[in-house]
């Protein structure tokens, strides 16, 4: 049982949440994720850490509502708790100066790059970071990720904050403009697509963290399986971040609809 | 339990009584004890356990036919070393509880092994009855039969427990081989915690076999045994992420036992097998087992198949074909690429399969699976195959007929064709060796890994074999670690 330190509000879908997970704070690095359950009925869900305090013992989940359990996530309040937190899982970032580093946050992907463009920006990268969403009030954590960034750029849909496009029309304008040595993206699995193939284009290694159904998220139950250059890897324990060159986004989006119209 | 031991408790009086109050001649002639089931039509309708257990009256009829042996066998096949006839003789004389007492001495999950363990490959298959042609005496019943009955009558004697030494013992896992181990241990006085990453305990005993074989429920009753004992259990902790392994010597912890089983669910690398619909049987059982799936009110979903195939013949395979019978499929098939005798699945698993309505395709062998616009699989393409050779194995190999490729239409398939070591922890410790299939390399005779004070067991070690075989680890390293950690190696 992990309590629930305080709440707020995003958006009306979007929550960020501390939970009280001391252990779990002090042992995550960038790009970990944790498996969460809400419920003794609940299910076992996947979501990325967004910030963590160790001397609170505290971690930052930032989650959307999209399902019956990010809806019973959303409606916690401070003061009850997370049935299981478990973590902390997956593959840390690798971390090292690359030079100029641009970061691509779609929704609330911007709350696991956070950690990773911190990182980045603490290990001498130049950090351009780039957050897209639909529209302004779904842009999140924007002054945290200031913080840690030589510039900001922000995209929306609609327009109504920043200029008006898609997360690759951000980024192509900084590929035309200057050298870049890497990027990092987090998102919808169709905006990483687009990402994937602008920068091929622009021949830019690029590394991506992918959101798959899983079950137990310790490499047991296979259903996060996505190809990678041809081969089957498991996101949960070999990911989730891997070369966006190489991921097979199609059959990614078309397994994360796996579930979709499935009557329990 | 030493060879002395049994032979000494086999000339106590009661048992010598109990011998001579029937002839050999007279218990060779009873016919073996039969398992009363619940009907097929039935029991593909619900959850409920096949196996009804005996009743009291068959448990002494069928604990008359041992004629307990001066050499009893069957113990040597017993890989945690039962005391047989000990237990067996307290049923024919109607001290059940002193039967379940028994097993305790030397098994901490007597239900369970009762209801899983394969003994017509174990102890069954060492007994005397066999040398003259008749069934051999029906140990996993009888052993079933004695633990539900000390269960059942709410009054479980505890194992003695020598005092405290409070030397602090940390356990990797919480499936077989682990709670075996946590139990050896606690008995011998330590200071027992049981690490669990899953939200239950139990391991693949809760999300792998199904309830309609082993009901959580017995279970949780063993694990509430070890729990009396001093046992303590942590959930949600993985170790080598949560808590690493200098943590644990940071925590105090003197010695560590890794049962983290055998994580990794293999694929055949064949086209289609990332379609939906397709997945391992380790996803299939843990949605439907520990999560839930397919129950009201619970929010973990899964996918159902008109047409169900499963691939593989082991007992995973088989639990999956017939969960996936009671989950609603109208065809249910399992798909073999060997024939039926080299089947490594359970005869009775098999034979309660088959009593289910499940069709056997043996000598098939998919090759590649086919998908809708949606990327559901809806077809899968089958080789025909032979028996050639004998291949390592000792098994006679399949090879493909060329040409004889068959498609069958499918909805649902679900993969069960083994398991790879989980390297999650063995790879969070530097130091520790590690074989090619990531499976921890330890000394055979003591569960000792290349870390002196890290014991290893279970499929983490064998990369995929039975309950009892783990639980066997568990208590050889127990054995080990007490005589290293005591100072008397």
């Amino acid at each position: 049982m992990n309590k629930i330190i305080s709440k707020e509000h995003f958006s009306d879908k979007v929550v960020k949440l501390v939970v009280e997970a001391p252990l779990i704070a002090k042992s995550r690095r960038a790009g970990h994720f944790v498996i969460v359950r809400c419920g003794e009925h609940g299910e076992r869900i996947p979501l990325t850490i967004a910030q963590a305090d160790t001397l609170n013992g505290t971690i930052t989940l930032v989650v959307q509502s999209v399902g019956v359990s990010t809806q019973k996530i959303c409606a916690l309040e401070p003061g009850d708790y997370l049935t299981d937190v478990v973590g902390p899982l997956g593959q840390a970032t690798q971390i090292k100066n690359y030079g100029t580093v641009v970061c691509c946050g779609g929704g609330v992907g911007v709350a696991p790059l956070l950690p990773i463009l911190t990182e980045y920006k603490k290990a001498g990268n130049r950090v351009i970071s780039i957050l897209a969403a639909r529209s302004k009030d779904l842009i999140i954590l924007e002054k945290e990720v200031r913080e840690y960034s030589d510039e900001v750029i922000i995209m929306t849909d609609d327009g109504s904050y920043g200029q008006k496009g898609v997360v690759t029309v951000g980024l192509e304008q900084v590929l035309q403009r200057e050298k870049v040595d890497y990027v990092m993206t987090i998102g919808p699995a169709i905006m990483m697509k687009f990402v994937a193939l602008l920068t091929k284009k622009y021949n830019v290694p690029t590394e991506c963290s992918l959101n798959a159904i899983m079950v137990d998220g310790t490499g047991m139950c296979g259903a996060c399986r996505v190809s990678v250059a041809g081969k089957t890897r498991f996101v949960c324990v070999e990911g989730p971040e891997f070369d966006a060159h190489d991921v097979d986004f199609d059959e990614l989006m078309m397994r994360l609809k796996s579930y979709n119209n499935v009557n329990k | 339990m030493t060879n002395d031991n049994i032979a000494e408790e086999r000339n106590e009086q009661w048992r010598d009584e109990l011998r001579r109050s029937m002839t050999a001649k007279e218990r060779m002639k009873i016919a073996r004890v039969k398992m009363p089931e619940l009907s097929p039509s039935y029991r593909i309708t619900c959850n409920e356990e096949v196996n009804q257990g005996i009743t009291a009256e068959m448990a002494v009829q069928e604990a008359r036919r041992c004629l307990d042996c001066p050499n009893p066998q069957c113990v040597t096949g017993c890989p945690v070393g039962i005391n047989i006839p000990k237990f067996i003789k307290n049923i024919e004389r109607g001290n059940f509880a002193e039967a379940a007492a028994t097993l305790k001495e030397t098994s901490a999950l007597p239900a369970v092994c009762g209801r899983v363990c394969p003994q017509e490959k174990q102890c069954e298959s060492k007994c005397i009855h066999h040398k003259m042609k008749s069934e051999p005496v029906a140990i996993g019943y009888l052993e079933r039969f004695a633990a539900d009955y000390e269960r059942n009558s709410g009054t479980a004697s505890l194992p003695k427990v020598a005092a405290a030494n409070g030397i602090k013992i940390a356990v990797v896992g919480s499936g077989p081989a682990a709670l075996s181990f946590a139990g050896d241990m606690a008995k011998l006085g330590y200071d027992v915690t049981v690490f669990e990453a899953l939200h239950e305990i139990g391991g693949v005993l809760k999300y792998g076999i199904p309830e309609f074989r082993l009901p959580n429920s017995i279970v949780d009753h063993e694990i509430d045994g070890l729990r009396a004992i001093g046992v303590k259990f942590e959930k949600d902790i993985i170790i080598g992420k949560t808590l690493t392994y200098d943590d644990l010597h940071q925590m105090n912890f003197k010695g560590i036992f890794v049962a983290s089983g055998a994580g990794l669910p293999r694929f055949m690398n064949i086209p289609g097998e990332n379609l939906n619909g397709v997945m391992s049987s380790n996803e299939y059982l843990t949605r439907i087992n520990l999560m839930g799936a397919g129950k009201p009110d619970w929010d973990t979903p899964v996918l159902r198949g008109r047409n169900v195939a499963v691939i593989g013949g082991g007992n995973t395979a088989m639990d999956s074909v017939r969960t996936a019978r009671r989950m609603g499929a109208e065809r249910a098939i399992l798909v073999y690429r060997r024939s039926e005798e080299e089947m490594p699945a359970r005869i009775e698993e098999v034979k309660h399969a088959k009593e289910e309505g499940v069709e056997f395709m043996t000598l098939h062998n998919p090759i590649e699976y086919l998908g809708d616009e949606n990327g559901r699989v809806n077809m899968m393409r089958l080789q025909k195959m032979q028996l050639g050779e004998p291949d390592e194995s000792g098994r006679r190999s399949p090879v493909p007929i060329e040409g004889a490729i068959e498609e069958i239409p499918v909805d649902l398939v679900i993969v069960s064709v083994g398991v790879s070591p989980n390297p999650l922890v063995p790879k969070s410790i530097s130091g520790l060796e590690i074989s090619k299939r990531n499976t921890i390399i330890v000394d055979p005779d003591t569960m000792r890994s290349s870390i002196s004070d890290l014991y290893a067991g279970g499929d983490i070690v064998r990369g995929g074999a039975t309950v009892i075989l783990a639980m066997g680890d568990g208590r050889r390293a127990a054995e080990y670690m007490h005589r290293s950690l005591a100072g008397n190696e």
